[in-house]
């Protein structure tokens, strides 16, 4: 099996790949690659995010036919990916870090601002916090409601179909954490950064 | 809810580890991928290398050190110590660190704070304030806590928020090795100035100075080196001691 870490050169993603190439050992191969004929004839993908939903969104579009192969690697053959941090807030059809940005919009919803309420909840969200699992969700296969995991964001991804979330977490308002739709997984916080309960989510996304 | 982070620091010199951890059944106590584990294992949130790499030809040894310990230890790493451009920073993310901590640097230009924030995103710079009480006000140290800038630290805390730090790591070169405690004051003034994290060093000597660090400092996270080292208290122990004064921990 082949998982493919998307590299569209947008912020750091050693921490991805070190914690992937830990859960995949020899049984499954980790490229990582911007390359869309690589990612077409992949099994499965990661799309990591860092920096601002503007900048992410930007670096994608910058690679020629990569949010194409995206497209049609998640909407139309239907094949499981994951997005973190950003890499889920893309999923939405709007974000306005820095100036209103289009999303993929894969998952019809806005990415906003944590309300910080007046200053009494420091941004960005740095830190481990406990996850409320809402709905079963494959990725989530031996993980304990209330884990705790890590983040780090200033801004939240909203879907307009509450069915889609499968965890949020507290912190100021109930944030949503983790969405899994059909074939479309995505986790706000950092599994690659959340020890063994992250690895062990890395590990079910590798085995689904 | 969001937990409070201790965070115990390591001094890297050389590529080696300083004053670290000092068990008998530790193989090599100067390998920092090692010394590492043992703290991820007990239950630190995060990681921090100071690298006190004296001599210019000997720098990229950091680079080494975080590279192999970024492969094997699965919660953030800082590294701070030399940093001095984006392209350091550029090569330390590339290395696996997940935050890198700015200090000399971001006194002298604060352009190296703009530019990496814009460019790496917040979330990964730190920008580390050395400040020292003088009279009725505190000011910043460079170099080491060699230099002073002069520059009120509670004004240039504010200016880095607005640079794009997306952290604070306030050391107290006043209490700085001396184990009597956080300066709760210079902690609380600064956390109450700013509206991003704020990271306490500097003058831990027993657990009670991480609940005041946290309780009355209003800091967000502790760092601490020397309580840990040589097996005098363990991360686990601080953590459960956190937990037994009613401070949100994740244990």
């Amino acid at each position: 099996m082949n998982v493919t870490i998307v590299d569209y050169k947008s912020g750091n993603i050693s921490s991805v790949i070190n914690s992937f190439r830990e859960v995949a050992k020899e049984k499954v191969n980790i490229e990582v690659t911007s390359n869309p004929n690589k990612i077409k004839s992949s099994d499965k993908i990661v799309l990591p995010g860092q920096g601002s939903f503007k900048s992410c969104v930007e670096a994608l579009n910058n690679i020629d036919g990569l949010s194409d192969t995206l497209n049609e690697f998640t909407l139309i053959n239907k094949k499981p990916l994951l997005g973190i941090c950003v890499g889920l807030q893309m999923f939405a059809d709007i974000g306005y870090e820095e100036t209103e940005t289009k999303g993929l919009g894969w998952i019809s919803g806005k990415v906003s601002k944590i309300d910080n309420q007046d200053g009494k909840f420091k941004l960005p969200h740095i830190g481990w916090n406990e996850i409320t699992i809402v709905k079963d969700s494959k990725i989530f296969k031996d993980i304990e409601n209330n884990s705790h995991m890590y983040f780090v964001h200033s801004y939240e991804f909203v879907p307009n179909d509450k069915k889609v979330i499968s965890a949020t977490t507290d912190y100021s308002t109930k944030v949503v954490c983790s969405v899994e739709k059909e074939n479309i997984f995505g986790t706000q916080f950092h599994p690659e950064k959340s020890d063994k309960s992250g690895l062990k989510i890395i590990d079910n996304f590798i085995s689904l | 809810m969001l937990k409070n982070r201790i965070i115990p620091c390591l001094d890297v010199k050389n590529g080696r580890v300083v004053k670290g951890i000092n068990f008998v059944d530790l193989k090599d106590a100067g390998d920092p991928v090692e010394q590492a584990k043992i703290y991820s294992d007990g239950g630190a949130d995060e990681i921090c290398f100071l690298d006190i790499t004296a001599s210019n030809e000997n720098r990229d040894t950091i680079y080494d050190a975080v590279k192999k310990t970024s492969k094997k230890c699965f919660v953030p790493l800082t590294v701070g110590g030399g940093v001095r451009s984006v392209e350091d920073i550029n090569k330390l993310l590339n290395c696996g660190a997940d935050k890198v901590s700015i200090n000399t640097a971001a006194v002298e230009n604060s352009k190296v704070v703009i530019d990496s924030s814009k460019k790496f995103g917040s979330q990964c710079i730190v920008v580390a304030i050395d400040a020292k009480k003088n009279g009725d006000k505190w000011e910043v140290f460079t170099h080491g806590g060699r230099k002073n800038s002069g520059i009120n630290a509670l004004t240039y805390a504010k200016e880095m928020e607005e640079n794009g730090a997306g952290e604070l790591l306030v050391t107290s070169m006043d209490r700085d090795g001396t184990q009597v405690g956080y300066d709760i004051e210079l902690m609380s003034k600064i956390s109450s100035k700013v509206n991003i994290p704020v990271i306490a060093s500097g003058g831990v000597g027993n657990l009670d100075h991480l609940v005041d660090g946290i309780k009355l400092g209003k800091a967000s996270a502790v760092l601490a080196a020397s309580i840990f080292h040589y097996g005098k208290h363990s991360v686990k122990e601080a953590k459960d001691y956190l937990d037994s004064k009613g401070i949100p921990v994740r244990i």
